[in-house]
């Protein structure tokens, strides 16, 4: 176990440095940061001013070594319009996306994982052939889509639910509900077939043969060992999250890290967006490497047994 | 399952395909009217079914007099073409990455299996995001963009399955007959790879178009008044509290012509590729 993790860690070192390496690279080689904040108007010495002031006229890989250590320390710049520190900015809008991301979560899992079970208890019948289904549907659904209809639908029709904006319950209902449609298909088809795998193994069939109740044979051997399928599709599912995170939180104009991402994206705060997308990638890579760890936990083949692979 | 029942999806799936694509082929025969036609006496005139609704205009008309349903049949030239060119340069990029990181492995496949998880660990929405908005929007950059962030999934797939059949006896046979592996690769492992991709990236096709929508959704894509179902859809956006048709018709577009590709995508797997692998494998994207 203590090899596996440190494995992973050292995997998720490289993982982090990579991510810094092409946000660097993005905004520094594909575009040229000078050029977007000047006007097109601006003389060749104001170019080469402001370069020299941000440092831009250094070799590239010194900039990008001075990036590094700046992000180290938090420091992502400071945004262009508002001149706050892009890191502050984007901690001040942290809570709203946690607000945001867990409900969708609970709603979404709150639906899969029990319906998942129950198409593979109960596989072939109506539940379950409905369930298929309805994730297919989901899957196909263009959540910003969704997200207006709703809208059109709970705030301009019936008049019973806020259109936008993040304050009271009420404001979270729509977004928690078109982000947890986002999370659901996926999350119900893999708790399908996991349990599914799970219900054929031998140990099942034993467990029944000697006469075990029903009930006993599915939570207490079943579910147990559908846990860490279920928890791998938790933390993969993590990255998708914060994916429909971005879609939601522009459809219903959320104040979290993904809106102001995606602000700075159509302005060119390239500060925001370096600090934004660097910020939300690392938050992937731990909550993988958590999953990972959990899931070698929960499993004693690999938390007594050493490696995997 | 019967057959007939397994085949379903299938021909459902496939039935929506040939009208998406009959639509965009044959925009200009079917069409009512002119797409970019404006008529001032004719702003925002609702659904047929609507209130002050006319036979005219179907669908009814946007703010500029333009009539809804032509734009719709003409975006379906736009969310098509994008989605599968950017299909296709993101599956020739990492079907020939797997390859290359299955069948030699050692350091060839340390590096390509980094990059995929470099990739995977990327919010892929905000990567394509960033780099649309650093290169600049249009149609020709969207496709390289989607393109280009695409390929992990394939890679992903294709190293697992050329790694199982590296080592099988028709590979090992080839190698002692002389063949080089440029030969095994492409004449022995990739036509036994051929309906796994062909699944997979029928699936993308789908995950392509929504992505393609959402980014003309925030401007950042196809450019007005070029008629696109993401643009038309962010165009609606402004207008939801009064006139909610015009955001509604683009994105039912966007959702049934997914939902044909999937279905028909989940008909081809059940047809060629019973194996569940392909789920799991494509399970850790976007």
């Amino acid at each position: 176990m203590p090899v596996y993790v440190a494995q992973r860690l050292l995997q998720a070192l490289f993982v982090c440095l990579g991510i810094s390496v092409i946000t660097f690279l993005l905004l520094h080689v594909a575009g040229d940061p000078v050029l977007l904040l000047l006007p097109q108007s601006a003389s060749d010495a104001d170019v080469a001013l402001l370069k020299q002031k941000l440092g831009l006229d250094r070799p590239l890989v010194l900039q990008y070594l001075a990036f590094l250590a700046d992000a180290l320390h938090g420091d992502f710049g400071q945004s262009l319009f508002t001149q706050e520190s892009a890191f502050a900015l984007i901690l001040e809008r942290m809570p709203a996306t946690l607000e945001l991301t867990l409900a969708g979560t609970l709603v979404g899992l709150g639906v899969a994982i029990p319906l998942g079970v129950l198409a593979a208890i109960k596989r072939g019948s109506i539940l379950d052939r409905l369930s298929t289904v309805g994730a297919v549907g989901g899957q196909a659904m263009p959540i910003f889509w969704l997200g207006i209809m709703l809208i059109i639908l709970f705030a301009v029709k019936l008049r019973v639910l806020p259109a936008s904006g993040r304050g009271t319950l009420a404001h979270l209902i729509l977004p928690a509900i078109t982000l947890g449609v986002y999370l659901a298909p996926l999350t119900m088809r893999l708790t399908r077939s996991g349990m599914l795998d799970v219900l054929t193994q031998d140990y099942i069939r034993t467990a029944r043969a000697k006469g075990v109740v029903e009930g006993v044979v599915l939570f207490k051997h079943a579910l147990r060992n559908a846990a860490i399928p279920i928890v791998t599709i938790l933390g993969i599912q993590f990255g998708r999250l914060l994916g429909g995170a971005i879609v939601t939180e522009t459809v219903f104009a959320w104040p979290g890290v993904a809106s102001l991402a995606v602000k700075a994206i159509r302005t060119y705060d390239y500060p925001v967006v370096q600090g934004s997308v660097v910020f939300l990638a690392l938050l992937i890579v731990l909550v993988n490497l958590l999953t990972d760890v959990a899931v070698a936990w929960l499993d004693p083949r690999i938390r007594l047994g050493g490696d995997r692979d | 399952m019967t057959k007939v029942q397994r085949l379903r999806p299938l021909a459902v799936g496939g039935v929506v395909l040939v009208i998406a694509i009959g639509a965009a082929a044959l925009a200009p025969l079917i069409a009512p009217h002119d797409p970019y036609a404006q008529a001032v006496g004719l702003r925002l005139i609702p659904p047929v079914w609507d209130v002050g609704g006319s036979w005219s205009n179907i669908l009814g008309t946007d703010p500029l007099g333009r009539d809804l349903l032509s734009r719709i049949i003409y975006g379906a030239r736009i969310s098509i073409s994008a989605g599968a060119l950017a299909v296709t340069v993101s599956m020739i990029l990492g079907v020939l990455m797997g390859l290359l990181a299955g069948y030699y492995g050692g350091r060839v496949d340390t590096v390509i299996s980094n990059a995929v998880n470099l990739m995977l660990a990327f919010p892929f929405l905000l990567l394509a995001l960033a780099a649309v908005a650093v290169i600049g929007p249009g149609f020709r950059n969207m496709v390289i963009v989607l393109g280009v962030t695409g390929w992990p999934i394939y890679t992903r797939v294709v190293r697992a399955e050329t790694l199982k059949y590296r080592e099988r006896e028709f590979i090992l046979a080839a190698r002692a007959l002389g063949l080089g592996s440029p030969r095994i690769i492409w004449g022995h492992v990739l036509p036994n790879l051929v309906n796994t991709i062909i699944v997979m990236s029928s699936l993308e096709v789908a995950r392509m178009i929504i992505l393609e929508s959402f980014l003309s959704f925030l401007g950042l894509g196809i450019q007005p008044p070029t008629p696109s179902w993401g643009a038309m859809l962010g165009e609606g956006r402004v207008y939801m509290f009064t006139h909610w048709w015009l955001a509604a018709f683009p994105g039912l577009a966007i959702f049934i012509t997914t939902l044909g590709i999937n279905l028909f995508g989940d008909g081809l797997r059940d047809l060629l590729d019973p194996h569940r692998v392909l789920a799991a494998a494509t399970a850790r994207t976007e």
